[in-house]
């Protein structure tokens, strides 16, 4: 909003407080020196938006709660609003991806007859804190080439909060392929839209290296299990353990209103001599845990 | 990324390069540290590590940025330390470094802060190392792998949880720092291995060369292992040796096993090696046919045998377990797992074996002998060695013993002994029975039974005989000479005081020297001829007192076979020599009173004169022996002596020269006077003798005046005159004082002649005769009354 100063500049200061910090806020209107605003009444909404960047400035409410806060009437001096909207559902939280964004907005509007309604926004960040998953189950898998390649890894969990660290091994049980390196990479993968326009956009977060060189070469480990009762002689096991803190993760969302998903991948890479890529690519399931 | 063929210089290059990008971090870290800028510090020390990422270069020149990085790492940890006085918590630092995205600058960094965390001991050392020890794993590249784990052992060797050191831990802590330094080892030593493939196979020995560069990173944790204060016997036995040997075994590589069995037997305690002989002997055949196993065991023995050697009180444990018959076993398993050994190497093997036996058990021949035994069993078959270092190691085999007992006769009792000679070149042969001999005479060893004899010629006849297969060719004289010069000092030393079995001793000699051939009679005859006649002087002495049975030896019998052995000087021939020992025989029957025995070796002698020697010196050498020991004689009756004396005068008036002719006949005037024989005084045949002494003189002069216009010098008629005044005093009635008296003029006469040539030996001889002369006139007495009448 731009306004010639003087001229255009709007009749009042509009200032919304949180003044609690949970629900109850309040807004204090104050017209400039000696002005009156004569309005038809004020209100402040709640609004849950959803912004897709191909769609930009259309805003998809999923939320949209409305306190009137006056009657018509004129305004003379600061005046204040505390209001509240309690028990609000808010099950998505905010977001702000490559091609959407959803927000959280309080939206005030001092409805006058002319020179226009005066509206303020003020943006709040949601975080939802759901409560740690009871079922965490490890990633195990084998993968492979057939005589050119067996691997086993895993991962401890498959459910990690953003401050988590992924602990895991990876086995080496047949390696005829001549690895220069390994990668363990975080990917998210955020789609949008639906059906036939799902946009889909992948980015690697993290690219973190796990094993510099190739472990023994040619050597078939016959016994499959036996890395389980001595690990030592079972080939070679490499041990993974990427903390997640410095990177810029959000928790994995599905299906948002049908609107997009945010999903997240470890994709572990091996490269070869000739820089042959393989992968293997498994998703997890990012959550956002409470400091206790 | 693709190899330049000529990869020295692009190397140099690489490291440049790489050194260049490392300062230039370092020194941004430095500014880092200086202004206390953690995150910056991190952000230039990974991107300085990240140098040591590369591939290009050789170990040797990655061990120099290595060192580098060494240097800042430990700058960074003095840092890293004041940082967690500042009030940032390790733990935090700890997972602060894990955030970076490259492995290699990242663990690294780990270490570095692992070393200031258990500094703090805010955890448990173990814990720490634990993790660093596994985090390790990552870096597969065995260059790489094998510097980054040598820095781990480098910052953790003092850091580890021992018992006695500040970061000790709960009740396993000795395990518990065990298990650090052993998961270490068997990493690096698994990336030590798995270098030789790497690469194209065409540059196999480079990479073997690089290795073996590589070689101490691997065995520094064995050395750690050592050091570590709380491994007793008993965890040695049951956690260290066994699981070092489980990897030494299992990698299977020839470089890394002959590397590391070396490294265990060199750092260890001998103490332990002892106690575990079994498992560490155990490993040997498992390891692969063309490891060096000789070598090792070969170290492994000698340490131990100094061990022995440091002090008694340790024998009793090597009896205690047995330390010998692990150590045969160990060795015949050995040779059995690789049939490829090369003699050389069984050799060695049982060479140090027997070293270490003589060692420890000083007192078992019998193992030193089964020793030597296995050697000849592994030799049977394969002929004479042709392998110079076999050689050298059979000789140092033999010697052992010689110098351990100081004393040929142990040897002498090692049945197995001889047999192991057999199986050297005769070359060999004859070195190694000189140092036998030598080794004798420096330990003035006494071999004293005809058996010993038997066994000691036994391993000597390279030396007392031709083998077969050399036909003497090409043998140096002076060596052959001083070779046998020692086996005749030998025979000297060769006594028994019992004279029974001192005969059997010169019978037993006697043999073996008379196979020897023209060229050794020479040497070994006269020392066996010797030290016969000292055994006839022996029996002599003790025939005063005959003990009774003893009657087998007898003197008579003695001089027959001296008799015989002398002969075979004669058929070589060497004359010369063969008539001085008939006459040292002759002269030792003449003390024993047997004069048929003289009489013939006399006769012996004449016989040699006339028919062998020919030459004119040796003649008068000859002659003047002849005339020397006769005149001794005693034992002949007045018939055999005159036949003996004329054959000597007769043989003195032919010899070639006048001189000759002249001393020899005046030297036979002896034979007719004899001071202690009364029986033997012809006075006579003396003055004729001196008389014919003159004519012979008295010839030479005209002879030389004819032929060279001058007479030779007075000096023979100056002796005459000598043996004159001799046998004057002696009393001779035949000698006058007008004979003497005409014979100075004679000589004084000759001297002023105008055709004499001076010489003033001959007038210095005259002049001090006359001195002589007047001296006994002064002398007065009855002597003096003799001389008064000549005038001088």
């Amino acid at each position: 909003m731009n306004f010639l100063i003087g001229a255009f500049k709007p009749a009042c200061n509009i200032s919304i407080t949180f003044s609690d910090g949970k629900t109850r806020k309040q807004i204090s209107i104050e017209p400039f020196q000696g002005k009156k605003i004569e309005h038809n009444g004020v209100k402040v909404e709640l609004l849950g938006q959803i912004e897709m960047y191909f769609d930009r400035g259309n805003f998809y409410d999923f939320i949209s709660l409305v306190r009137e806060l006056d009657v018509p009437g004129d305004i003379y001096e600061r005046k204040t609003y505390p209001f509240e909207f309690s028990m609000v559902e808010t099950p998505y939280e905010t977001y702000n991806g490559v091609n959407v964004q959803l927000r959280y907005v309080l939206k005030v509007t001092v409805s006058r007859n002319y020179g226009g309604s005066i509206m303020e926004y003020q943006e709040f960040m949601v975080c939802n804190y759901p409560p740690p998953p009871s079922i965490n189950n490890t990633i195990k898998m084998e993968v492979g080439i057939e005589d050119c390649m067996n691997i086993e890894f895993e991962y401890n969990i498959s459910k990690y909060h953003l401050k988590d660290v992924i602990i895991g091994k990876i086995y080496f049980l047949l390696v005829r392929i001549k690895i220069k390196n390994m990668d363990l990479e975080i990917r998210r993968r955020e789609s949008t839209g639906s059906g036939a326009n799902t946009h889909v956009e992948t980015e690697t977060l993290a690219k973190f290296e796990l094993m510099d060189g190739a472990p023994v070469r040619g050597m078939l480990i016959t016994s499959y299990f036996l890395h389980i009762l001595r690990p030592d002689v079972a080939g070679e096991s490499i041990p993974i353990r990427l903390f997640l803190s410095p990177y810029e993760l959000t928790p994995t969302h599905r299906n948002i209103n049908n609107k997009f998903s945010v999903k997240y991948y470890l994709n572990l890479v091996l490269v070869d001599e000739e820089d042959g890529r393989y992968f293997k690519q498994q998703e997890i399931t990012m959550y956002r845990l409470q400091d206790s | 990324m693709k190899m330049i063929p000529d990869g020295v210089e692009d190397e140099e290059k690489w490291l440049a390069a790489g050194i260049a990008g490392f300062q230039q971090n370092a020194f941004y870290m430095h500014r880092a540290l200086d202004s206390n800028n953690l995150r910056e510090a991190l952000k230039y020390s990974t991107q300085m590590l990240s140098e040591l990422r590369t591939s290009r270069l050789s170990p040797h020149k990655y061990y120099e940025l290595y060192m580098r990085a060494f240097d800042e790492l430990r700058k960074l940890e003095m840092f890293f330390k004041e940082e967690t006085r500042r009030g940032c918590s390790i733990i935090d630092l700890y997972e602060l470094v894990q955030h970076a995205g490259n492995i290699l600058p990242r663990l690294y960094l780990l270490c570095t802060v692992g070393s200031v965390y258990i500094k703090s001991k805010e955890a448990p050392a173990k814990d720490v190392l634990k993790d660093l020890v596994e985090m390790c794993r990552g870096i597969q590249h065995p260059v790489r792998g094998l510097f980054l784990r040598s820095y781990l052992a480098q910052v953790s060797r003092d850091k580890l949880p021992d018992i006695g050191s500040e970061y000790e831990g709960d009740a396993d802590t000795v395990v518990d720092a065990v298990e650090f330094v052993l998961q270490n080892f068997t990493e690096m030593n698994k990336l030590w291995v798995r270098m030789q493939h790497q690469g194209p196979a065409r540059e196999k020995e480079k990479r073997e060369k690089e290795r073996n560069e590589l070689r101490d990173l691997v065995g520094k944790n064995l050395h750690v292992l050592s050091q570590i204060e709380g491994i007793d016997l008993d965890m040695y036995k049951d956690t260290v040796l066994p699981r070092v040997l489980e990897q030494v075994v299992n990698c299977k590589d020839e470089l890394a096993q002959y590397y590391l069995m070396d490294c265990i037997i060199q750092v260890f305690p001998d103490e332990y090696h002892l106690q575990t002989l079994d498992v560490l002997l155990g490993a040997f055949p498992q390891l692969q046919p063309t490891v060096d196993i000789k070598t090792v065991l070969s170290r492994l023995m000698e340490r131990l045998s100094n061990y022995a050697a440091s002090s008694a009180d340790v024998l009793p444990e090597f009896l205690q377990v047995e330390a010998f018959s692990k150590l045969n076993n160990a060795i015949g398993k050995v040779i059995e797992a690789q049939p490829d050994m090369p003699i050389l190497g069984v050799i060695t093997l049982y060479s140090s074996l027997l070293t270490f036996t003589l060692h420890v058990h000083p007192d078992r021949l019998d193992y030193a002998d089964q020793v030597l035994g296995a050697c000849v069993r592994r030799l049977s078959g394969k002929g004479k060695l042709e392998d110079n270092k076999a050689t050298k190691q059979i000789v140092a085999l033999l010697s052992a013993p010689l110098e351990k007992y100081n004393d040929i006769v142990t040897a002498l009792n090692l049945s197995n002994y001889p047999r192991v000679m057999e199986y050297l070149d005769s070359e060999t042969n004859k070195v190694m029975a000189t140092v036998i001999i030598q080794s004798i005479m420096k330990n003035k060893t006494r071999i004293s039974t005809a058996d010993r004899v038997e066994a000691l010629f036994d391993l000597i006849k390279g030396l007392i005989k031709d083998l077969d297969g050399t036909l003497g060719d090409e043998v140096d004289e002076d060596d052959f000479k001083e070779e046998q010069n020692s086996v005749a000092r030998l025979i000297l030393l060769l006594y028994n005081d019992n004279l029974e079995e001192m005969f059997k001793i010169i019978c037993m000699v006697r043999k073996h020297i008379l196979v020897g051939g023209p060229k050794r009679l020479p040497f070994t005859v006269p020392p066996l001829v010797f030290s016969s006649l000292k055994l006839v002087r022996q029996l002599q002495g003790q025939e005063e007192n005959p003990s009774g049975e003893e009657e087998s030896t007898t003197p008579k019998k003695i001089f027959q076979l001296l008799n015989q052995t002398v002969e075979t000087l004669s058929n070589i021939p060497s004359p010369e020599l063969a008539l001085q020992l008939y006459l040292q025989c002759a002269e030792a029957a003449n003390d024993c009173d047997l004069e048929p025995v003289a009489y013939e070796f006399f006769t012996q002698a004449y016989i040699l004169y006339e028919e062998e020697i020919s030459d004119s010196r040796a003649q008068v050498t000859a002659i003047h022996l002849i005339i020397g020991t006769l005149q001794k004689m005693h034992v002949f009756g007045i018939e055999n002596r005159d036949t003996l004396t004329h054959k000597a005068t007769g043989y003195s008036a032919k010899l070639l020269k006048k001189p000759d002719q002249c001393r020899a006949v005046y030297a036979c005037s002896h034979l007719f006077w004899v001071d202690d024989q009364d029986n033997v005084k012809d006075g006579e045949r003396v003055l004729l003798c001196l008389k014919r002494a003159l004519r012979i003189a008295n010839a030479a002069q005209q002879m030389s005046n004819a032929a060279r216009g001058s007479t030779g010098s007075v000096t023979l008629f100056v002796e005459i005159l000598n043996k004159y005044l001799y046998f004057f005093e002696k009393g001779n009635p035949h000698i006058t004082v007008a004979a003497i008296q005409s014979l100075i003029e004679l000589i004084k006469s000759e001297m002023q002649s105008d055709s004499n040539t001076p010489d003033p030996a001959a007038d210095a001889f005259f002049a001090s005769t006359l001195r002589y002369m007047e001296f006994q006139k002064q002398k007065g007495g009855a002597i003096g009354e003799k001389y008064e009448p000549i005038k001088v």
